[in-house]
């Protein structure tokens, strides 16, 4: 239905867009009469059809539901909806819409089939309705631009404005994303505090976000203290750190002062596969080869490893790094200015001395904010860490026993829930706003170090 | 190089002997030095290398034997009472199958056996026989020869991945048998193996006057300690077998003046050592076949010819399935596609667009600070909070369906969006200002000179951008599980936009996660294919730029 009617708006447009170039090839006697060439007066005629038309389509798409919605909800008889809070009024409109779909399951009640019926009627006549409000807009605007074509017409200057609005719009998605994200963490994550308290959130150390099943439940009280969550988050991006740090700097040293340009031009792709290997197929690698190798050896000198071992998702998350600690090391590196290195080889210095100690000092604020990138990427990083490490926060430095993640949290309360009024799914989200902001300020740091390094040397 | 060498008082130069032994040990010792940092560079990348050999071959050897699916044929009799031609879809093909596979084995009669017979069918082929016979309704009535798969036990065992008998004790146990004997302290009497160990009777825990009452066990595993301080307690506990404990009871039963003593004692071990230490093997029958019988039966049919190995087109052209012999990723390859068709759509538009603004129209002032700055920082944004925010607006606020690829797609294109965004200005800005000025001087607007001229030229840098945006969002799995395209898809009849859907990487998620041996074949072999995918786009990207790529 939707399908066919943007097949119709842009079978108008196009329409619309040979009528004004035909229209304007004929209003003059000369084509250089025209003050903008033809294809501009069709395009201005086919722009006034399509993207109003368009935009009214989307947003009567969006927001029908929410008005039926609440036009069904009022039109309940008060008698069966009176006293109802939000969840229960939400799970007769489900019940409405699935007998709506046809989907009936035992016995509805006949006021439920009759808002179902209700419910079929309004969309049907919102659908139509929608189509006949599009489709009068396309006619309305063929009409009027047309009528507006001329010789003197301004079509191109007309044009370009319509192209610069788009242009400005698809730059302010960036901005809306933003937007977007904060605004839906923060109200999501208030929600999550005005039942949970945030003193409880930031410095708890009980983290058991199970939800009651019956009010009357003792263990399902849950407890919301993240301190647990936050340590072992630390504590993965650590480790996953310990590994990349010094294989990607070391091999940035090499590959940058040691190796011929040949080498170099052959391993560097080699070394970026790694970070483009998708990251749920570092997470099976993990559960597949390394935490079952990790437990053998460890059995072997006698050390019991956990099979979700934060040591096994850690080396895992340090092998995805490597490339990336190593590519920002190595600009960091190869951008010290050449006079240095040559200053050095001229005090006799040997290539090794040159990198300790003239080369890495002076590339230290670049390295430095590659690897805060770095650890900012480990911090958000979700799959491998879903895939092995552990669930149940434990407050715990033993690397060898499994921990949790932020991410992992974020991912397990929401799979397969989609209901925002329980404090275990709103967790989620108070977890994300955490998570979102330590990462936006290690970021604007890693820049900002970065940035002002850079400037030194130009 | 400090300070104290530049204001030192000026004076003859003193005169340094650089042949001197010391000054030669000095300089190779710096050299040393260099040649270390050198060997550790070189170590560090060796060493980065090889994971990603690990990591490519474990997957190959795991994945490759999910592309061959062993299959048994059948003898099918499509029974027209059973079958209605007017109807096939209804008819009851399970009884049909059963009594194929069961007419194989005419000797077998019991009906628990009969029952473990039938499991080495794949529990699927029923479905497999009733999509044959829909599609040639003109079969019902007749007998077909008919290959059905095995289930997920037999397939690993026809293709050699797990075995018959398996190891009952694990390697660290086996060490500690091997150490017991190497000690001697392992000796045979009657036929059972007896350990010697030096036990202390405790008096906390067993009193003269009444032995009989008294704890044994912990004794023992005390024992055990002494032999193995660094054992863990549960590899050594299935040493000893349970009558160990009252071996030792006897004992001291027998004289009760041990109590208190540290003895000698020989206590019976466990039947697994006692059978490594007696054959120097100790297997016990894989416990994912039900009984011994089943290796009768399997090896009849090998015998009979009536098992093959085939290329298995089911893994491209089936759904999903519980039945790891049955799964396939068509549902997840069409939901990837199509996400990443909505993702490219809109992603590719929008980020020209933007670009094009920010490089060419845009006025330098706060605003435009701002978005610049805010397209840097929404690329290191972690991909989960992309899923928070579908979840949250697209899913929440907007009512989108869930789990479809439209709303996977929409949020695959904001991640994607600031790749393209900055792959596109670096090509805008890679083509030469004399091409624009050169545009303009002959009278073209500065739209036109965009579109028309520069646009053309910086397409294969924005391509390579676009291709390498896309082939990330392919491999992004956290905000597709966050909307629920991990959606459990068993026909392929439900693929659409809108429709519940699943995506590559989401699939091998849920297919990492299920327990059954077959899928971790599976899941390595959807990463392979997920990396063919993957491979071939960054190919193009690459193959696109040494292509087209233009040096002004």
């Amino acid at each position: 239905m939707v399908g066919y009617l943007f097949l119709a708006i842009a079978i108008i447009s196009l329409a619309g867009f040979y009528a004004g170039r035909s229209k304007a090839q004929t209003s003059v006697g000369k084509l250089s009469e025209l003050h903008s060439l033809p294809n501009f007066h069709g395009g201005f005629i086919a722009a006034w059809i399509g993207i109003p038309s368009i935009i009214v389509v989307l947003l009567w798409l969006l927001f029908q539901g929410t008005v039926i919605d609440n036009l069904l909800l009022n039109s309940l008889p008060a008698d069966k909806v009176d006293g109802m809070d939000q969840a229960q009024l939400s799970l007769v409109l489900s019940e409405v819409r699935s007998v709506a779909a046809g989907n009936i399951f035992g016995e509805p009640e006949p006021h439920i089939i009759a808002a179902a019926e209700r419910y079929n009627s309004w969309y049907s006549i919102s659908r139509w309705s929608m189509v006949a409000v599009a489709l009068a807009m396309c006619l309305i605007a063929l009409l009027f631009t047309r009528s507006k074509i001329s010789g003197r017409f301004r079509a191109r200057h007309r044009v370009e404005r319509i192209m610069d609005g788009i242009m400005v719009v698809c730059s302010v998605i960036a901005i809306l994303t933003t937007f977007g994200i904060v605004i839906s963490l923060l109200v999501e994550a208030m929600r999550f505090f005005d039942l949970v308290s945030p003193l409880e959130f930031f410095f708890g150390l009980n983290w058991e976000p199970q939800i009651a099943i019956r009010a009357d439940q003792v263990t399902g009280g849950g407890a919301f203290g993240a301190i647990p969550v936050f340590i072992g988050t630390l504590q993965i991006a650590f480790l996953a750190m310990s590994v990349a740090t010094p294989l990607g700097l070391f091999s940035a040293i090499y590959l940058t002062e040691y190796s011929g340009p040949r080498f170099r031009k052959a391993i560097k792709p080699v070394l970026e596969i790694l970070a483009g290997i998708p990251t749920v197929v570092y997470g099976f690698f993990a559960v597949l080869v390394v935490a079952p190798s990790m437990r053998e050896f460890g059995a072997t000198i006698g050390l019991d490893i956990a099979p979700n071992s934060a040591l096994a998702a850690g080396a895992v998350m340090g092998i995805m790094l490597i490339p990336f600690v190593s590519s920002l090391s190595d600009d960091a590196i190869s951008s010290v200015p050449d006079a240095m290195r040559h200053g050095s080889y001229g005090l006799g210095a040997t290539k090794g001395e040159t990198i300790v100690k003239v080369l890495l000092p002076a590339a230290l604020p670049g390295i430095m904010g590659g690897i805060l990138l770095a650890t900012s990427r480990a911090i958000g990083e979700t799959m491998i860490v879903v895939m092995a490490a552990g669930i149940i926060a434990t407050l715990t430095m033993n690397p060898l026993e499994p921990v949790t993640t932020v991410t992992v949290q974020i991912v397990t309360l929401l799979i397969g829930d989609t209901e925002f009024d329980n404090p275990k799914t709103l967790a989620a989200f108070a977890l994300g706003l955490v998570l979102f902001a330590v990462t936006l300020m290690l970021n604007i740091l890693a820049q900002r170090i970065v940035r002002k390094y850079r400037e030194r040397y130009e | 190089m400090s300070d104290t060498a530049l204001h030192s008082p000026p004076g003859p130069i003193r005169s340094h002997d650089w042949g001197s032994a010391s000054a030669r040990k000095r300089v190779k010792r710096r050299y040393m030095y260099d040649r270390i940092l050198q060997w550790v560079g070189l170590g560090s990348i060796g060493i980065g290398v090889l994971l990603l050999l690990i990591l490519l071959s474990s997957l190959v050897n795991t994945g490759l034997p999910a592309f061959q699916t062993t299959k048994v044929t059948l003898d099918v009799f499509v029974d027209p009472k059973l079958v209605s031609p007017e109807n096939p879809g209804k008819g009851n093909f399970r009884k049909i199958t059963r009594d194929a596979f069961a007419k194989l084995f005419p000797d077998v009669t019991s009906r628990s056996d009969q029952r473990r017979l039938l499991k080495i069918m794949s529990s699927g082929a029923p479905f497999n026989v009733r999509k044959y016979v829909i599609k040639n309704p003109e079969v019902i009535g007749q007998n077909i020869q008919f290959s059905v798969p095995l289930s997920d036990p037999y397939d690993q065992l026809y293709k050699g991945i797990i075995p018959r008998q398996i190891e009952a004790l694990s390697g660290g146990q086996i060490e500690l048998g091997k150490s017991l004997e190497q000690q001697g302290l392992l000796s045979v009497e009657d036929g059972k193996t007896l350990a010697n160990l030096t036990i202390f009777i405790d008096p906390q825990l067993v009193t003269q006057e009444d032995p009989s009452s008294g704890d044994y066990a912990p004794m023992l595993a005390e024992a055990l300690k002494a032999l193995f301080p660094r054992a863990s307690p549960t590899i050594t506990r299935d040493i000893l077998g349970s009558d160990a404990a009252d071996a030792v009871k006897q004992n001291v039963v027998e004289v009760p003046g041990l109590v208190g003593r540290t003895v000698q004692l020989k206590v019976p071990v466990s039947e697994n050592f006692d059978n490594l230490h007696r054959t120097g093997t100790a297997t016990i029958m894989n416990p994912r076949f039900g009984t011994p019988k089943v290796f009768e039966w399997y090896d009849s049919l090998a015998q009979r010819n009536l098992l093959q190995s085939k290329f298995s087109f089911e893994l491209f052209t089936n759904a999903d399935s519980r039945f790891p012999e049955q799964a396939g990723l068509l549902g997840a390859i069409a939901g990837s596609f199509f996400s990443l068709l909505v993702c490219f759509l809109l992603s590719f538009v929008a980020g020209i667009a933007a670009a094009i603004y920010l490089e060419e129209f845009a006025p330098k002032n706060k605003i435009t600070d701002l978005i610049e700055v805010n397209i840097n920082n929404l690329a290191a944004v972690p991909s989960v909070v992309f899923g928070l925010l579908g979840l949250a607006v697209f899913l929440g606020t907007f009512g989108m369906p869930r789990s479809s690829p439209l709303v996977g797609g929409m949020v695959l294109s904001l991640m994607t969006l600031p790749t393209i965004i900055i792959a596109t200005r670096a090509a805008l800005q890679a083509v030469p200002p004399s091409i624009r000025e050169a545009a303009l001087g002959v009278g073209a607007s500065r739209h036109q000179v965009i579109t028309h001229h520069v646009l053309p030229l910086a397409m294969p840098g924005i391509l390579t951008g676009t291709i390498i945006g896309l082939a990330q969002a392919l491999g992004e799995t956290a905000p597709l599980l966050l909307i629920g395209m991990n959606a459990f898809i068993p026909s392929i009849e439900s693929i659409g936009i809108l429709e519940p859907a699943t995506a590559l990487p989401t699939q091998i998620f849920s297919w990492a996660d299920s327990p059954e041996r077959g899928f971790v074949s599976r899941t390595s072999a959807a990463i392979l294919i997920l990396l063919g995918f993957l491979f071939i786009m960054n190919a193009t990207a690459i193959y696109l730029r040494q292509k087209f790529e233009r040096r002004w």
